[in-house]
């Protein structure tokens, strides 16, 4: 049973773990060699999440694992911003569960990256693409520890792998859309983050910035990464994502894309 | 007629010169979290609100350093903590309720030390009186820089996390709460400092321009601290042996001189202030 494990005895093992397979892995992912990917698994249950003292969301049940990219579909003010936030622990639900290999998610907050909305960052903040990749070093270092060249190697990595090092020392308003994107993701890598919460990521991205960043997605759930992320072109959802969550404050539908996605079942959730 | 060199050579006049480059430091240090937060307004609404505590303390207990401090601690905690509990309480927001307790604050203040007839310390406390510390406010002005700049340093990484996303630093494991409690404080105590300097009025600027002046040329937020602090130190220093032979009043002087620099910067940053190809694309 997952619920048996002891969260400290199991945050220190795979911190530790992490450690020395970026080392010598190409890809940061690491659990995916002694654990099965299966043990790789997020379960919700019973979610129920107030904002502002209105209900968002309620009853919220369904799990997946790492490998994998969920969409979140619904129509505006559906809750999907709600839901990323509450995984992420920025809000407090009112019941229910979040577990992350058996212990609560927020627990471990380094293998948890969310990325906000574009419209939710501070674009004006004095900080270089670099600046912004180191800062997703600190869950792993805590206040004080030092900057060593092993972070220094998985900053590289990030920013080599988001394809950002020529940009490396521009202000972060100074980038495109799709890099500004890239940008966060390169973060959620440096802080080799297994859990990527998107909120809209495709948001504002012209055509070419929206397949590069479909085929990265791509490529980090080849890794073993678990991508969840909130979505509302609705066309292109079977073209980037495995699986579906369809909410409108409570859930309509949970499965693989191929077998829930329906005009039917769009037409359901979006008719008010 | 004194020369300046008999001026500099006596006691009160290097300890002020003193005084200014240490409350210049960490002012103009600390001003790169002011400058980050966005909070110049809060800080201002703040040095004011700082007035009636003083007052009281001084109706109280009489005119007398600790006194004055303690006072000015209760009235930023009452003012600041007010403002938040009337908008919880109601349907205004903190910054309306900030904007009407420290004007009221303010204005009870100013009655309770006019009342108290202390005409000379009052101007003081409104515009500052550098030549006029004593060693002991020396002391006090020293522990508090050292401590909010060592403060500030320690919580560097988790403080530009929490400063670029305030809303969602939490995820990154950073302690919100605890952050949003211990800069209110380092700020209230850099407030406490320089108000002999400068006095409560004109103390914002002494909290806001060092570091909005790199924040024209720098794209490293850590920067922006070191950066603030030794222009504030630079222009208090610069404004100390400019008052002198000018006979211009040194607190005044010394924001006037943060205000130029900051002027300048604006015309000449390159990519971030008033001839910036940015604006003109724009």
């Amino acid at each position: 049973m997952h619920a048996t494990h002891d969260p400290k005895h199991d945050h220190g093992q795979t911190h530790a773990h992490g450690h020395d397979h970026s080392h010598t892995h190409e890809h940061v992912c690491w659990g995916h060699s002694t654990h099965s990917p299966v043990h790789h698994r997020l379960e919700i249950s019973n979610l129920k999440v107030s904002y502002r003292e209105v209900l968002a969301l309620e009853g919220i049940n369904f799990a997946t694992e790492c490998g994998r990219s969920l969409a979140l579909v619904g129509p505006n003010g559906a809750g999907k911003s709600t839901l990323l936030k509450s995984l992420a622990g920025l809000l407090k639900a009112d019941s229910g569960r979040i577990l992350w290999r058996g212990s609560p998610l927020v627990s471990s907050s380094h293998e948890l990256a969310y990325l906000p909305q574009r419209g939710d960052v501070d674009w004006n903040f004095p900080i270089t693409v670099r600046g912004l990749v180191e800062m997703g070093r600190y869950p792993n270092l805590g206040w004080w520890k030092k900057y060593s060249t092993h972070d220094e190697e998985i900053v590289e990595r990030a920013l080599a792998a988001m394809d950002l090092k020529d940009l490396e020392k521009r202000q972060i308003s100074a980038l495109s859309g799709g890099q500004q994107q890239r940008a966060f993701i390169a973060r959620a890598l440096a802080q080799e983050a297994h859990v990527l919460l998107l909120d809209e990521p495709f948001t504002g991205l012209d055509r070419p910035a929206q397949e590069t960043l479909i085929r990265l997605f791509k490529e980090l759930t080849r890794e073993g990464r678990l991508l969840i992320a909130s979505h509302h072109d609705l066309k292109s959802v079977p073209d980037i994502f495995d699986e579906v969550l369809v909410i409108k404050r409570k859930q309509f539908a949970f499965g693989p894309v191929k077998d829930v996605f329906s005009e039917k079942l769009i037409e359901e959730t979006y008719s008010s | 007629m004194s020369t300046f060199a008999d001026f500099i050579s006596e006691a009160p006049a290097k300890r002020a010169l003193l005084a200014c480059a240490m409350i210049g430091f960490s002012n103009g240090f600390a001003s790169a979290f002011v400058v980050l937060r966005k909070s110049a307004l809060k800080v201002g609404t703040l040095s004011h609100g700082l007035l009636p505590g003083i007052a009281l303390a001084v109706l109280f207990f009489g005119l007398s350093q600790w006194s004055a401090l303690a006072g000015a601690v209760f009235a930023a905690m009452f003012i600041g903590l007010g403002s938040l509990f009337v908008a919880r309480t109601s349907r205004l927001d903190q910054d309306t309720a900030l904007g009407i307790l420290y004007t009221a604050g303010f204005a009870a203040g100013y009655i309770v030390l006019t009342r108290l007839n202390i005409r000379q310390k009052l101007d003081e406390w409104l515009f500052g009186s550098i030549v006029g510390m004593a060693d002991s406010d020396l002391w006090i002005a020293f522990g508090i820089s050292v401590l909010a700049v060592l403060m500030l340093t320690a919580m560097q990484r988790p403080l530009l996390i929490f400063l670029f996303e305030p809303n969602v630093a939490a995820s990154l494991g950073v302690p919100v709460r605890f952050l949003n409690y211990a800069t209110f404080g380092i700020v209230i105590l850099v407030l406490i400092s320089s108000l002999q300097a400068v006095g409560c009025i004109l103390s914002v600027g002494l909290l806001v321009a060092p570091a909005a002046t790199v924040y024209l040329f720098s794209n490293s937020a850590r920067a922006l601290f070191l950066g603030g602090g030794i222009i504030g130190m630079l222009g208090s220093v610069a404004a100390f042996f400019l008052s002198y032979p000018l006979g211009w009043h040194i607190s005044s002087t010394i924001v006037l001189v943060l205000g130029v620099i900051f002027a300048l910067a604006y015309i000449s940053s390159p990519r971030y202030g008033l001839f910036s190809k940015r604006r003109q694309a724009a």
